[in-house]
């Protein structure tokens, strides 16, 4: 049975339709991604996944239950960390740490404690204090110190720093050992690279792309940079050949992935000094996707 | 120099432009009241002795502590009537606008961090504040003016221009002193709520003050800035000192606030936030226990709040007495049951407005819930195992649950002080029952609110609105003669005024079912609803 299961659904707000049916599978296990410009309706998605929106339309299931009607009972395996973490102005960070694992009703005080040392928190200070980064680290206590299952995580680390986003970093393959699942949001592409094992694209409250990394980049083109022997002719005539620049005799392109075995036949007859491939990035990925050309889609 | 008020102008006109309809709205409902009640007031006391008994009647020192001194009484001419009754209820109304107003433009912009982005444009450190002066001061001076005018335009004749723009000018001015004192207390705290908790914490206590001060001591009521403004004596003397006086105490103000301005950071007051503990309290593990955290202060000032109400309410009933007594006149002109009944029905009448009055910390407390909600801060609760009925059912609880404790002290400090200023004591006991008579009504005001958290919170106002209705049917509605069904429709007006007239069980337990109706209905309504932020 699949930790999340959305189907075909549809979130209007009054007349504008934020989500035009949304589907999604989180495995038990997986980390998953879940890309998309602003505005794309990932944090509608994921508030209807917590029963805080009613879906307009289509199914939303978290642990086979439904995420409207079961709230609460989904809720003690599910710890959420928000976009924008609001916080109490004048509780202090200890306090709302307790607060919210102990709504969980889980209760690891040893593993909360580890957790405020590691993320370098004063607790005692009042949340008003607090800096943007240090808000998100009492969210993200309260998450990974909750016994929870399913994380959904909604952008959490756009105020950390690169060093808590490396212990962030670690949490999450903690999590991930223990068997428990992952919904990550985020705009840091090379953390979602790094981290998840399935990936979904989001635009315009329709998922266009997804599946694992690989599957992801299978669809697209690697990037190129070779040196010839002899001068190359006409590579732009190849077919699969992108954006080809010439720089100092070495050529720069991008290439189709079904078209690699010819363009590299091509290639060999002018004898190769250098190849340099590499694998296009998320971000070329997301690139192309987000500027609307991205040709099958 | 100049420099500290670049761009003001510009700033002026971006808040009159944003809060335009808001401004609009209380200026024209403002108006609008005063004018109405203006014109009617004179059809209803038309005779010579229609007027004579209604001033020798507003001699009692219960009406002088609840509407302030009256003046000219000897000759109560329609002006000096109107004056009596509406000035200290526009001056009430007119300081909640300009408290709501300015904390808009001032703290709250602060704290929700869109002071800083102004503050970063080339634009002066002090002129968001100083914009926030300008636009109060145009607001209240066209409300001045509209007011008077439209009084002067009545025509009657007792109502004469003068009087009638000093009326204007009465309820302008003290406009604008609330909002220099809220401008100033909005330096002194960060936290939006505790800025606009100071600022009605002194409106209160300026009525208080002047009630006790209007029957005890002249002076007193100089220290209140609405015992100052009702020193204008409209329609009778035309007094403008006050108002002169008024004024150069809000630039005063006015120029401390200012000046708290230059010398604090953005974002913060003068009361730093200490550090608090690491751990939270047992306490502190539901939605129950997290909203009494957050509303401890606010649940122990109103409950003092309103036993200090009751006491000083008390303390003129032993003038009441005295009065009563003395007043020969009134015996000579009323049958001698009713002048009898006198006290009594005015103590009635004290409970009616004391639970009107307790009903709105009530309100506050159930309201606590939107603005967590606007804040972005219920997300994060119901995304822990917390059903909704049990976040919005903590919220109405505590406020279902104020009810009774607030009620019992107010009437304790009633009871409390008149037993130490009366000859001939009232029974706590009837006191008691009269006044908890009441809390099936403060219930459906409750009940109304959750009802509008559950399924409009965008219309909450809706329901303030209403407990100003029935305030203002409570206190004028006997004396504007106004009809019965007009009482009937304020859920304090169905209620039996012990001890003049027999608890009515009946009455009682429909109050309570419909209180209970309406907040199921809320809490199936929040229970169906999308949560924003
Ligand atoms: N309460 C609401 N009423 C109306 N429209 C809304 C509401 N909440 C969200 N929207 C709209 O729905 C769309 C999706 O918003 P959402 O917050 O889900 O985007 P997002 O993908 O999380 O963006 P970001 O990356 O900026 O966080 C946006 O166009 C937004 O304006
Ligand atoms: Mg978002």
């Amino acid at each position: 049975m699949p930790v999340v299961k959305i189907e075909n659904l549809i979130k209007r707000f009054g007349k504008f339709t934020a989500l035009n049916g949304i589907d999604l599978t989180v495995n038990q296990g997986e980390i998953y991604g879940f890309i998309g410009p602003n505005g794309a309706g990932k944090t509608t998605t994921i508030r209807i996944l917590l029963g805080i929106l009613k879906a307009t339309e289509g199914k939303a299931k978290v642990f086979g239950m439904d995420a409207w009607k079961d709230a609460v009972e989904i809720h003690k395996k599910t710890a959420y960390v928000p976009g924008d973490v609001s916080l109490w102005p004048n509780l202090t960070g200890g306090e709302v740490i307790d607060l919210f694992v102990r709504l969980r009703n889980s209760n690891n005080k040893k593993r909360q404690e580890e957790l405020i040392e590691r993320f370098n928190l004063d607790p005692s200070k009042k949340c008003r204090t607090y800096s943007k980064g240090n808000r998100q680290k009492v969210a993200l206590i309260a998450a990974f110190a909750s016994d929870a299952d399913l994380y959904v995580l909604d952008e959490p680390t756009s105020g950390l720093d690169p060093l808590m986003d490396s212990v962030f970093q670690e949490c999450i393959k903690e999590v991930k050992d223990q068997g428990k699942s992952v919904l990550l949001s985020s705009h840091i592409l090379s953390e979602v690279e790094k981290l998840c094992d399935k990936i979904s694209i989001i635009r315009h409250g329709k998922i266009i792309e997804s599946g694992t990394l690989d599957e992801l980049r299978h669809l697209t083109r690697s990037r190129m940079v070779v040196k010839t022997k002899k001068p190359m002719e006409a590579l732009d005539m190849i077919k699969g050949v992108h954006d080809l620049e010439v720089r100092d005799n070495i050529f720069y392109f991008q290439a189709d992935t079904e078209e690699l075995d010819n363009i590299m036949k091509y290639i060999a007859q002018f004898g190769i000094v250098k190849l340099e491939s590499a694998p296009p990035t998320l971000e070329d990925l997301f690139i192309r996707h987000y500027m609307g050309d991205g040709g099958e889609s | 120099m100049s420099n500290r008020f670049a761009n003001t102008k510009i700033l002026a006109f971006f808040i009159l432009r944003k809060d335009r309809i808001r401004i609009l709205i209380w200026i024209i409902s403002i108006v609008l009241f005063t004018v109405v009640i203006g014109s009617m007031l004179p059809n209803l006391y038309s005779t010579g002795t229609d007027r004579q008994i209604m001033a020798e009647t507003m001699k009692n020192p219960a009406i002088t502590v609840m509407l302030g001194p009256g003046y000219g009484l000897d000759n109560y001419t329609d002006g000096a009537m109107m004056a009596h009754f509406m000035l200290i209820f526009t001056l009430l109304a007119v300081g909640i606008m300009n408290i709501l107003m300015t904390i808009r433009n001032t703290r709250e912009d602060e704290e929700e961090g869109r002071t800083e982005i102004i503050r970063s444009l080339p634009s002066g450190f002090l002129s968001p504040l100083t914009a926030a002066f300008f636009v109060s001061a145009a607001a209240n001076t066209v409300l001045a003016l509209t007011a008077g005018l439209s009084l002067y335009s009545l025509g009657f004749e007792s109502m004469d221009f003068q009087g009638s723009m000093l009326y204007g000018a009465s309820i302008g001015t003290a406009g604008i002193f609330f909002t220099s004192l809220t401008a100033l207390f909005a330096q002194l705290t960060p936290i939006t709520r505790s800025a606009l908790g100071y600022s009605f914490g002194f409106l209160i206590l300026a009525y208080i003050i002047r009630g006790i001060g209007d029957v005890e001591s002249e002076l007193l009521s100089l220290f209140s800035p609405l015992g100052l403004i009702l020193r204008t004596e409209v329609y009778v003397n035309n007094h403008w000192w006050p108002v002169l006086l008024t004024l150069g105490l809000s630039v005063i103000l006015a120029g401390l606030a200012m000046y708290l301005n230059t010398i604090r950071d953005l974002g913060a007051g003068f009361l730093q936030p200490k550090s608090g503990k690491a751990e939270a309290s047992r306490f502190l593990s539901s939605p129950l226990g997290l909203a009494l955290r957050l509303q401890r202060t606010a649940v122990i000032s109103w409950t003092i709040g309103m036993l200090v109400l009751g006491l000083s309410y008390g303390s003129v009933l032993g003038d009441l007495e005295g009065f009563l007594d003395s007043s020969g006149l009134l015996l000579q002109m009323l049958p001698e049951s009713e002048v009898f009944n006198l006290t009594e029905r005015f103590v009635g009448m004290l409970l009616t407005i004391l639970s009107i009055l307790a009903a709105i910390p009530v309100l506050i407390f159930i309201l606590k819930l939107k603005s967590e909600e606007n804040a972005g801060r219920i997300e994060q609760l119901l995304a822990g195992a917390v059903s909704r009925t049990k976040l919005i059912g903590s919220y109405a609880f505590i406020g279902l649950a104020a009810a009774p404790v607030i009620q019992f002290m107010s009437v304790l400090g009633l009871w409390a002080s008149a037993a130490f200023v009366m000859e001939d004591p009232l029974s706590f006991n009837i006191l008691l029952k009269a006044s908890m008579a009441y809390i099936p009504s403060v219930w459906v005001m409750a009940g109304l609110m959750v009802l509008a958290i559950g399924y409009l919170p965008r219309f909450t106002g809706a329901v303030w609105l209403y407990l100003g209705y029935a305030f203002f049917i409570a206190y004028l509605g006997d004396m504007l003669k106004l009809p019965e069904w007009m009482d009937y429709l304020s859920p304090f007006g169905h209620i039996p005024q012990i001890p003049l007239e027999e608890f009515h069980a009946s009455k009682t337990l429909l109050s309570m079912l419909l209180a209970f109706g309406l907040t199921a209905a809320g809490f199936a309504g929040y229970r169906n609803r999308d949560i924003h932020g």
